[in-house]
């Protein structure tokens, strides 16, 4: 039943990992390299220009997220620009939107995003268990390569014609914990939904396809997410 | 489709003689019995659909610690779904390190009841996601509780205890789990002192209590002897998990034996 890619494969693309400091950057670390990638964890932006994708991952708070990784604003806006792919995770994916009602502040005090994917991030309803933490279905919106076929059902015609159903990640779980979800200005942005009493954007990406983000943890949904993550490994090394 | 339920083997790790983490499995909190090493059985539980992993440290000792966190790391390497690390948890920098070494949620008993604070620094540097707040409760059937509960009949209410069921603190369960939620835990990890290692079935009384008190998910523990105690909690008691220690090491059940009798009974369950 489980697939898991040797360990001595040979590294198909350089991975940075923004270390800001905060949570579990050994699991994504260690996802990553099982898919194929040599994996640097790093804050230094340097490291950003030469790599050929960069992670953003994310555990923790909206606005201590955003206040950790504000000396690297410009770089990330970069990246992004640079047209490499930049891959955000949970938090990190929040981070890529405009804003979030959590540790929301009116006026100028308010935590500002990345606006990388124009939206706000808000809290789940009164009255629903929160966080939404544990295994969820994805529902594929719309074509984009980090949904890839993960079944062993390849099916190349249904990727070149658009179709994410079939040979791709619709209808997996994977593993999400997160009070806040993403609520992007374009309906557009989604890739991926997920229902929690209401659909959510469960994968985000821009209009150009180099800036995506999961809100759930690939590095913890079993082979689901690693196929998420070698898809991400193989978009880096397309670039 | 919605939130499925979970299904959580959990290990106790001590040291043993030589020092070495080790695996074991105890009735009533004491009574342990050597398992297994823990990094071997990390790996197999995550290639048999296991939905988390918990692993509680149960050394209690400096030394312990240091090499828990190097456990803790291997572990990690090996497991692709989340991990929650218990045990000897005390500061914010104690949940610190353990999210560095690769822990996903850090579960704390008696450093949250000694310092309740303990829990709204942690939410508010890390995240309430990462912050579970476990209770060992012990039924009591006196006059000092404040919620009280129909058990067998008779009428009794929940304390939150510390050491594994050897110190009482006098807290009442239902209370304590509402101030953790209040000060911002992500989950609630139920464990029940009458019935840890019998086998015979979840507290389902106490969980249901928890359940009904609180909107954090909670995670049953404590008395599982089979797939029917799983369903019987998450039918009754509307868990958000079971947890099992023994009938998974054991290999009297297998995960995919338990997941696939609890779908044929309607319940959420991620089969893959």
């Amino acid at each position: 039943m489980s697939t898991v890619t040797s360990d001595q494969q040979q590294s198909l693309a350089d991975v940075v990992v923004v270390d800001y400091g905060l949570g579990n950057l050994r699991s994504v670390t260690r996802g990553l390299e099982r898919a194929g990638a040599d994996v640097e964890i790093t804050d230094d932006p340097e490291a950003f220009a030469d790599a050929d994708g960069v992670v953003l991952p994310g555990v923790g708070a909206f606005r201590e997220g955003v206040e950790n990784a504000d000396p690297l604003r410009e770089d990330l806006l970069e990246v992004a620009d640079s047209g490499t792919p930049l891959f955000g995770i949970c938090l990190g994916m929040q981070m890529l939107l405009t804003t979030s009602e959590e540790g929301a502040n009116e006026g100028e005090s308010a935590v500002q995003g990345l606006d990388l994917i124009p939206g706000t991030n808000v809290r789940f309803a009164e009255g629903q268990k929160v966080p939404h933490m544990g295994w969820n279905q994805l529902s594929v919106e719309r074509d984009h390569p980090l949904v890839r076929g993960v079944d062993g059902v390849e099916s190349e015609s249904q990727r070149e014609d658009g179709s994410a159903a079939g040979g791709s990640v619709d209808g997996r779980y994977a593993y999400f914990v997160h009070s806040y979800y993403a609520v992007p200005d374009n309906e557009d942005a989604t890739v991926a939904s997920t229902d929690y009493e209401i659909d959510f954007p469960a994968i985000v990406a821009n209009e150009a396809g180099n800036v995506f983000g999961t809100q759930f943890h690939p590095e913890k949904s079993g082979e689901t997410g690693l196929r998420i993550l070698r898809n991400f490994v193989e978009i880096c090394s397309e670039e | 489709m919605t939130l499925t339920k979970r299904v959580i083997p959990c290990i106790d790790v001590d040291l043993d003689e030589d020092g070495n983490p080790a695996v074991y499995t105890g009735v009533h909190f004491e009574d342990l019995e050597y398992t297994g090493d823990p990094v071997e059985m990390a790996k197999a539980y995550n290639e048999s659909g296991a939905d988390e992993f918990v692993f509680l440290d149960i050394t209690a000792s400096a030394e312990g610690r240091e090499t828990m966190l190097d456990v803790v790391r291997d572990v990690a390497d090996e497991v692709f779904i989340p991990l929650t690390v218990g045990g000897g948890i005390r500061t914010t920098d104690d949940i610190k390190e353990t999210l560095r070494a690769g822990a996903d949620k850090v579960s704390i008993t008696t450093g949250a009841l000694e310092r309740p604070e303990l829990i709204t620094e942690g939410a508010h540097a890390f995240g309430s996601q990462c912050i579970v707040i476990s209770v060992d409760a012990r039924r009591r059937f006196d006059e000092d509780g404040e919620h009280y509960v129909e058990v067998d009949g008779e009428s009794c209410w929940f304390e939150c205890t510390k050491k594994g069921g050897r110190e009482g603190t006098g807290i009442d369960v239902l209370e304590w789990a509402a101030e953790a939620e209040e000060r911002g835990a992500g989950e609630l990890f139920v464990n029940s002192i009458d019935k840890d290692g019998t086998k015979n079935g979840y507290d389902v009384p106490l969980t249901k209590a928890v359940c009904d008190t609180v909107d954090t998910p909670v995670i049953a523990s404590s008395g599982c002897g089979g797939p029917e105690d799983m369903y019987e909690v998450f039918t009754e008691a509307d868990a958000d998990a079971g947890l099992a220690a023994s009938i998974f090491h054991f290999d009297e059940y297998s995960i995919e034996d338990t997941k696939k009798y609890l779908n044929e009974r309607g319940v959420p369950i991620r089969l893959e």
